[in-house]
């Protein structure tokens, strides 16, 4: 039961096996009975949950059924859900109820899949081990000593546990992708623009983007095919018509050229994480790949432009929080000033106030030329390594993170080491680019991911990629233990 | 360029954030750290480089400027911390 893919559920659902409300009450038992442990969700409402299957009931009856119908999704709480808490791992948001839904949370009701709860993360998106939330932070299922990743390691916690049996995520940085491999399960960033950011909180305009979170890269397409698609209310939200990411799933992969950079396999690179991706490439190359090294040669400079563009995005969305129009308000000013710096100080973490200084500092006067124009124009340099490559390769191949997941609390003090979690994942976001990562292997019966990155638009082909790699072995297979 | 004291009064002025003297400290060492990362972009030369601000070098779309929402303020005004009748109150800020 734990493993269906979502084809299969939605079968048993159409056969009546079990209906809608049944399945939606396996997965909110697990819940009680798991998420004490892990803290993987924020809220959870069983009768919204419910009523939502129940509807979804009708559609199965009524024979207006699709790929989703009746599934319960669990949210990452970044996604303004009607009615529905939406914190985004805030203080500042503890007792918001949005007042809408994204269009993400639209997408689903629409086809009626069921929101089985909105899921923990790091505050704003602002980390990778999910321990900058306010609501504490989140487990990872297979050891609970260890951080899921993060920011979306609630969702992550979610699927490798099997708490849902799909889920979504953000990535401004690696925020689908670290997760996915550190919590072993099939994540997708897909190409910046291809899910509207309407309704979904935001951290850095320029890079965030939505994406699903499941067992397998099947599953995944068959998420794509709802969350995807134009919406004119995010002025971002690239024009083009709609693609059945499913359909390319079968697609033979002989031929296939995979570019490896060498820079994502030097320093820094943990060498048991190194030999479990050698060995997924061995197995393209039986599949019947050509491999191709390619180089990447301002990767390196990937982390210092990223923390310069995100803050400096951040500090001003993050500015519409004053304690006047939502949100938390200080208990205790003199006056409409000292209620905004009170408000502020105590209603944002640590993380996000880091963030929102070095913003500030990078838009400064004096400062702008020398930093956030500086980062835009090495940002377009990170790009072209891209483009150079895809004349080259097909996909790129390499690690999700340089390593397996890490101690709660080992980085927590360190913002530098914190941050190299990121470094093979955020030079996509500032290129825009769509890239997964599917469960490889272990190291010390901990998971570790395959990052593939394709070019603009080629969610269909990265997805028929993963897929090939999951006919022909089962890690995406392998849950937790303990969770069974 | 390295950030300090007075640097971290101004921008948590800017930011609207107060800092408490024992905060301060144990921030200047890490934007000092953080700083230091950002400055390994000073070692690439950018002359006659574009700036890029949006991942796909595309233009902003322009859409008709309709009314296309009721009026929402029954559903927005109860989220804020203070309100009376459709206002949000906020300390008096005009003498």
């Amino acid at each position: 039961m734990l493993n269906l893919s979502i084809q299969s559920l939605s079968s048993h659902l159409e056969k009546k096996t079990f209906s809608s409300v049944e399945l939606t009450q396996f997965y909110l038992e697990r819940i009680k009975q798991y998420n004490p442990s892990l803290n993987a969700f924020i809220s959870i409402d069983e009768a919204k949950s419910l009523s939502m299957a129940a509807n979804a009931d009708e559609l199965i009856t009524k024979g207006q059924k699709s790929a989703l119908t009746g599934i319960p999704v669990a949210q990452k709480d970044i996604f303004c859900s009607q009615g529905w808490p939406t914190t985004c791992g805030s203080k500042m948001l503890k007792n918001f109820i949005a007042p809408y839904d994204a269009m993400v949370i639209e997408k689903f009701n629409e086809v009626g899949a069921v929101n089985i709860g909105k899921t923990n993360m790091d505050e704003f998106a602002m980390g990778s081990s999910n321990e900058t939330s306010y609501f504490g932070p989140v487990k990872n299922p297979w050891d609970l000593d260890l951080v899921p990743g993060g920011s979306s390691g609630g969702s992550a916690s979610a699927i490798a546990a099997r708490l849902a049996p799909a889920a979504t995520g953000t990535d401004t940085g690696g925020s689908i992708r670290q997760p996915a491999s550190l919590c072993g399960f099939t994540g997708l960033k897909p190409t910046y623009g291809l899910v509207s950011r309407y309704g979904m909180i935001a951290f850095a305009s320029s890079l965030d983007q939505a994406g699903p979170m499941a067992i397998s890269a099947e599953d995944c397409a068959l998420l794509m095919n709802v969350m995807s698609g134009h919406d004119k209310r995010d002025s971002t939200s690239i024009q083009r018509d709609k693609e059945n990411y499913a359909s390319k799933l079968n697609s033979p992969i002989k031929g296939l050229k995979i570019g490896i950079p060498r820079e994502f396999f030097g320093e820094g690179l943990d060498s048991s994480v190194h030999n479990v991706i050698d060995s997924a490439i061995d197995e393209y190359k039986k599949l019947g790949a050509e491999i191709i090294e390619i180089s990447l040669p301002n990767n390196h400079l990937a982390i210092p432009v990223y923390y310069v563009i995100a803050p400096a995005e951040a500090s001003s969305n993050l500015s519409r929080y004053d304690g006047v129009r939502y949100g938390y308000r200080t208990k205790e000013y003199d006056d409409l000033m000292d209620m905004y710096f009170k408000t502020r100080q105590e209603g944002f973490g640590e993380e996000v106030k880091r963030r929102i200084l070095i913003g500030t500092y990078v838009l400064s006067a004096g400062y702008y030329d020398a930093y956030y124009l500086k980062a835009q124009k090495i940002r377009r340099l990170i790009s072209e390594d891209f483009t150079s490559a895809f004349k080259k390769c097909d996909v790129i191949m390499g690690p999700s993170a340089p390593s397996v997941a890490f101690n709660a609390g080992e980085k927590k003090e360190d913002p530098l080491a914190m941050y190299m979690q990121d470094i093979y994942t955020i030079s996509t976001n500032l290129a825009g680019l769509p890239a997964m990562s599917i469960p490889a292997g272990f190291v010390s019966n901990l998971p570790v991911g395959l990052q593939l990155i394709g070019n603009h638009f080629s969610e269909a082909k990265l997805l028929n990629i993963a897929h090939s790699f999951q006919q022909n072995t089962d890690w995406h297979l392998e849950s937790a233990k303990g969770f069974e | 360029m390295a950030i300090g004291k007075k640097d971290i009064e101004k921008i948590a002025y800017l930011a609207r954030i107060n800092i408490s003297q024992e905060e301060s400290k144990k921030l200047e060492n890490k934007l000092i750290g953080i700083m230091s990362l950002i400055d390994k972009m000073q070692e690439v030369n950018t002359d006659n480089i574009e700036p890029m601000a949006h991942a796909l070098d595309v233009s902003q779309p322009l859409r008709e400027d309709e009314v296309i929402e009721s009026d929402l303020r029954k559903n927005i005004l109860p989220l804020a911390p203070e309100t009376e009748e459709c206002l949000f109150i906020v300390p008096q800020v005009i003498e």
